[in-house]
């Protein structure tokens, strides 16, 4: 079929694990706008859900770091965390291994992806899948990105990653969705937890919504880390979302900075019908 | 020093169930198994999470370890910022501090 759906959300763990120390407007907003994503992915009928992630650390070390990686499993578990910690319970969630290994195959005509059978679940996965598929009832097609552990893909092969993965949706007859998951600028995990640069955040934003290839790759890493914190690196999974929906534009239904999640929260969905 | 082969037994421990399960029961005998320092030994069993922070662990394998320690957020943050005031600034590693204030 082709490419159905298409957005962006934040993944942050406070979303869902410090929701009882945020603002309450926050947490009304942000968790409203996460619904209003899951209408608009559930009226697009999809047979499966492909997540860009930035996961970490959940499978994935220096031992042996694939740049991309895509999973082929039949069931993935989450969250590694403590999901009292996470907020979100321990579950199953159903993989689409046949459907997997036709993407997998496709994309490698374009890029050198790695697999997985075995992949175990973080907050980078469950936390968007806590608010878009709830029941866990939707096929879900693991998709990594290193953006944690040095030295990191560049931002022009994550756009080509993209456009692979576009290709390989195309060639299927199924209808997929996609969703890219990451922070912004941010500096998790860190005692400077709750720094954001919004006004990076909102321009980084426009050239995503403008499908602004040019822009989006004239970041660099050295200068991200600066203004944008280590969390910054995964604006690859944004910038592959805008590769896989190259010449559309899209909107971005939520932007709030909210220090206690760590991240300038954000939902953003692409329009497939409009061109840049 | 080690950051390596300490980031590694922590990355095990998070999300391996089994292996947090033997390393309650017996810690030395688990980290036998890594090349780590005393120092880094004694961050670890304790856990001295604000320690390992300063070691240069990667924030994101040191938080998932903080959690299954039981650490809440606030005392997660606060166990950093009290060691970088007690050891000064991380000594290597993506997760050096800035001024670490956050802004909560």
């Amino acid at each position: 079929m082709s490419l159905v759906f298409a957005g962006v959300c934040s993944h942050g763990p406070g979303i869902t694990g410090r929701s009882a120390m945020a603002d309450p407007d926050d947490v009304a907003t942000l968790y409203a706008a996460m619904d209003g994503m899951r209408e608009a992915l559930q009226a697009s009928r999809p047979d499966a859900l492909l997540v860009i992630a930035a996961e970490h650390f959940a499978n994935f070390f220096m031992n042996n770091m694939p740049a991309y990686c895509i999973g082929m499993g039949e069931e993935y578990e989450g969250p590694i965390e403590d999901p009292e910690w996470l907020g979100v319970p321990r579950t199953l969630v159903p993989g689409a291994p046949d459907l997997s290994r036709r993407i997998i195959e496709r994309t490698l005509q374009e890029v050198d992806v790695a697999y997985a059978q075995e992949w175990k679940f973080d907050h980078g996965i469950m936390v968007p899948l806590h608010f878009l598929t709830p029941r866990y009832d939707l096929p879900i097609i693991p998709v990594n990105i290193n953006c944690q552990g040095p030295p990191l893909t560049p931002l022009h092969r994550a756009w080509t990653f993209g456009q692979a993965l576009r290709k390989a949706c195309e060639a299927v007859p199924e209808r997929i969705a996609l969703v890219g998951t990451g922070g912004i600028s941010h500096w998790p995990a860190t005692p400077d937890s709750g720094r954001i640069n919004a006004a990076w955040d909102r321009e980084f934003l426009e050239r995503w919504a403008a499908n602004d290839r040019e822009g989006l790759l004239a970041y660099t890493d050295e200068q991200t880390y600066f203004d944008a914190g280590q969390g910054g690196f995964e604006i690859r999974t944004y910038i592959a979302v805008a590769g896989a929906t190259e010449g559309c534009t899209a909107k971005v239904h939520y932007y709030r900075p909210i220090p206690i999640f760590a991240v300038g929260c954000t939902v953003g969905i692409v329009n497939l019908e409009a061109q840049a | 020093m080690s950051l390596y082969y300490l980031q590694k037994v922590l990355y095990e421990l998070n999300r391996d169930p089994g292996l947090q399960d033997k390393f309650r029961v017996d810690k030395a005998a688990v980290l036998a198994g890594y090349k780590l320092d005393e120092e880094e030994i004694e961050a670890v069993k304790k856990p001295d999470i604000g320690l390992l922070y300063i070691l240069g662990v990667n924030g994101q394998i040191l938080m998932h370890y903080a959690a299954m320690c039981g650490y809440t957020w606030p005392r997660y943050i606060q166990a950093m910022r009290d060691a970088l005031a007690e050891h000064g600034n991380v000594r290597a590693g993506l997760y050096v501090t800035t001024d670490g204030k956050g802004a909560i």
